[in-house]
C-alpha cells in the first residue's frame, strides 16, 4: 500500500507507531501548558449560556433542544481545536519537520486525527455533566449510548475537520475558509448526531435511534477512507 | 489560426444551443397545456428541471476531472474542473431562484425544508467553497491540487447529505412523490433539456478558452516577474 506521492517503507505498524508518537507529542504539549483546553472548555460553557440566553429559560424546551445545543457548541468549540492543529506546527518549520521523517504522511494525518479526538472528547466530558446541570436532564441512565453517539459524532467531526485544516492553514482567509468548507459537508453528522442524542435524552416511541446511529457510523467509515487515503495529496509540495 | 477556427466552430455550436433554446421555448410557453391543477405556472418545469439537471452534470464532471487530474496532473483538466464548478454554481443558483418562485404561488410559501430544495441548497455553498479555496490560494499548481481533493470529497459528500435530509424531514411530513407526466408535457421538456445541454457544452468551451487565456497570463507574468 503506497501513498500517491511518498515512497513508503511498506511497515503497516510504523505508520500507527509514528501516529502515536505525534499524538504524544501534542498532547504532552497541551498537558504542559493547557493553554487549548482551557480555552475550549470555558467557550464551549459560553455557548450553552449563549444558546440559553437566546432561546429563553424554560426548561422543558431547553430538554427538547438539548441535543441540538450541545453539539452546535461541540462544533464551534472544535474549530478552536482544529485550527491549533496545524497552526502549532508553523513555529519553527514544525510541519517542514515532520514531513521530512521517513515513511507514510498518513501517520501526520492519523496522529493529529487522535489528538483532536481527545482534546474534544475531554471537553465533551465536562460539557455534557454542565448541560444535564444547567437543562435539568437526567443524563445518567443514557450514559453509555451518549458516549456511543458522542465518540461517532466527535469522530466525523475530527475525521473531515482535521483534513480539511491540513489544507486550509496555507490558505489566506484560513480562519474563514475552514468554516466554509467543513460545516456544509458536516450536515449529515450533525443531523445524524442532534437526532441521535435528542432521541436517547427525551425518549425513541418510533425506534428511529439506529436509523441515525447507523448514518453516523456510514459517514465516518467512508470519509475515514477517503479523508486517509487523498491526505498525502495535501502535504505535497 | 488554429484558435480562430475553433473560435468560429464554438459560435456555431452557441447558435445552435440558442436555436434549441428558441424552440424550447416556444413550445413549453405555447404549445405545451397548461397544468390541470397549477396552470401556467407550472410552465416554470421547463426551465426547472433542466437548470437542476445541468447542475448537478456539472458537478459530475468536476469530480471525473478532479481525479483525473490528481492522477496525471495535468493543468488541463483542472481548467475543465474550474470551469464546471462556475457554471455548475451559476446553475444550481437559478435553479433555487426558479424553484422559489414557483413554490410561491404554488405553495404559498418561498421556501421549504424540502431534502431536495435544503440539499441543493447546501450544495451551492458547498461549491462556493470550492471556488473561494481557488481565490484565497495563490500557486497554480496547490490551487489546482487543492481544488481538486475539494471537489472530490464534495462528490461524495453531497449523496449523503441528500440521505441526512430526506430522514429528518420524512420523521416529519410524508416525502412527496414523484408524479407521472403526460406525454404533451414530456416531449417539450426533453426537448429543454437538450437545449441546455447544449448551452451547458457552449459554456464549457467558452469558459475553457477563457481558463487557457487566464494561465497564459499568469505564466507570462510570473516569468517577467
Amino acid at each position: 500500500m503506497s501513498a500517491p506521492g511518498q515512497g513508503s517503507d511498506g511497515d503497516e505498524g510504523g505508520v500507527f507507531r509514528r501516529a502515536w508518537a505525534i499524538l504524544w507529542k501534542d498532547l504532552l504539549i497541551e498537558g504542559r501548558n493547557k493553554q487549548s483546553f482551557t480555552a475550549m472548555v470555558s467557550f464551549a460553557a459560553l455557548v450553552l449560556f449563549l444558546f440559553t440566553f437566546a432561546v429563553g429559560p424554560d426548561p422543558e424546551l431547553l430538554g427538547r433542544l438539548a441535543g441540538g445545543l450541545l453539539w452546535v457548541g461541540i462544533v464551534f468549540t472544535g474549530m478552536l481545536s482544529l485550527s491549533r492543529t496545524y497552526q502549532s506546527e508553523e513555529k519553527g518549520g514544525g510541519l517542514e519537520g515532520l514531513k521530512m521523517y521517513p515513511g507514510e504522511l498518513r501517520s501526520i494525518y492519523l496522529g493529529k486525527l487522535a489528538a483532536n479526538l481527545v482534546l474534544l472528547t475531554l471537553v465533551e466530558a465536562l460539557l455534557f455533566p454542565a448541560a444535564a446541570v444547567l437543562f435539568q436532564i437526567d443524563m445518567w441512565p443514557h450514559a453509555p449510548q451518549l458516549a456511543a453517539v458522542a465518540f461517532l459524532g466527535t469522530f466525523g467531526f475530527s475525521v473531515v475537520g482535521t483534513f480539511y485544516a491540513a489544507l486550509t492553514v496555507h490558505l489566506r482567509a484560513r480562519e474563514l475558509m475552514l468554516p466554509l468548507l467543513l460545516f456544509p459537508a458536516l450536515v449529515p453528522v450533525l443531523l445524524g448526531a442532534v437526532n441521535a442524542t435528542t432521541l436517547t435524552l427525551t425518549g425513541d416511541p418510533m425506534g428511529n435511534f439506529d436509523m441515525w446511529f447507523r448514518l453516523l457510523v456510514a459517514f465516518d467509515v467512508i470519509f475515514f477512507v477517503v479523508c486517509t487515503w487523498i491526505f498525502p495529496i495535501l502535504l505535497e509540495d | 489560426m488554429e484558435r480562430e477556427t475553433r473560435d468560429r466552430r464554438h459560435r456555431w455550436l452557441g447558435l445552435a444551443a440558442l436555436a434549441a433554446v428558441v424552440v424550447g421555448t416556444v413550445w413549453a410557453l405555447f404549445v405545451a397545456p397548461p397544468d390541470a391543477a397549477q396552470g401556467e405556472v407550472q410552465r416554470l418545469m421547463y426551465v426547472h428541471v433542466p437548470t437542476a439537471w445541468i447542475g448537478m452534470l456539472s458537478f459530475f464532471v468536476v469530480f471525473v476531472m478532479s481525479i483525473l487530474y490528481l492522477v496525471q496532473r495535468d493543468p488541463r483538466w483542472d481548467m475543465i474542473a474550474h470551469s464546471g464548478v462556475e457554471i455548475g454554481v451559476v446553475f444550481t443558483a437559478l435553479t433555487l431562484a426558479l424553484g422559489s418562485l414557483w413554490a410561491k404561488p404554488t405553495w404559498g410559501i418561498w421556501w421549504t425544508w424540502d431534502p431536495r430544495l435544503t440539499t441543493t441548497a447546501i450544495m451551492l455553498i458547498i461549491y462556493v467553497g470550492y471556488l473561494a479555496v481557488r481565490g484565497f490560494a495563490q500557486d497554480p499548481e496547490k490551487r489546482a491540487r487543492w481544488s481538486a481533493v475539494v471537489g472530490i470529497v464534495a462528490f461524495v459528500d453531497v449523496p449523503i447529505v441528500y440521505l441526512s435530509v430526506t430522514w429528518w424531514r420524512t420523521l416529519h411530513q410524508p416525502p412527496s412523490t414523484a408524479r407521472s407526466i403526460a406525454p404533451e408535457m414530456l416531449w417539450p421538456l426533453f426537448l429543454n433539456l437538450a437545449a441546455f445541454t447544449l448551452v451547458y457544452l457552449y459554456l464549457m468551451l467558452r469558459r475553457y478558452r477563457l481558463a487557457e487565456a487566464e494561465r497564459q497570463l499568469e505564466e507570462e507574468t510570473a516569468i517577467g516577474r
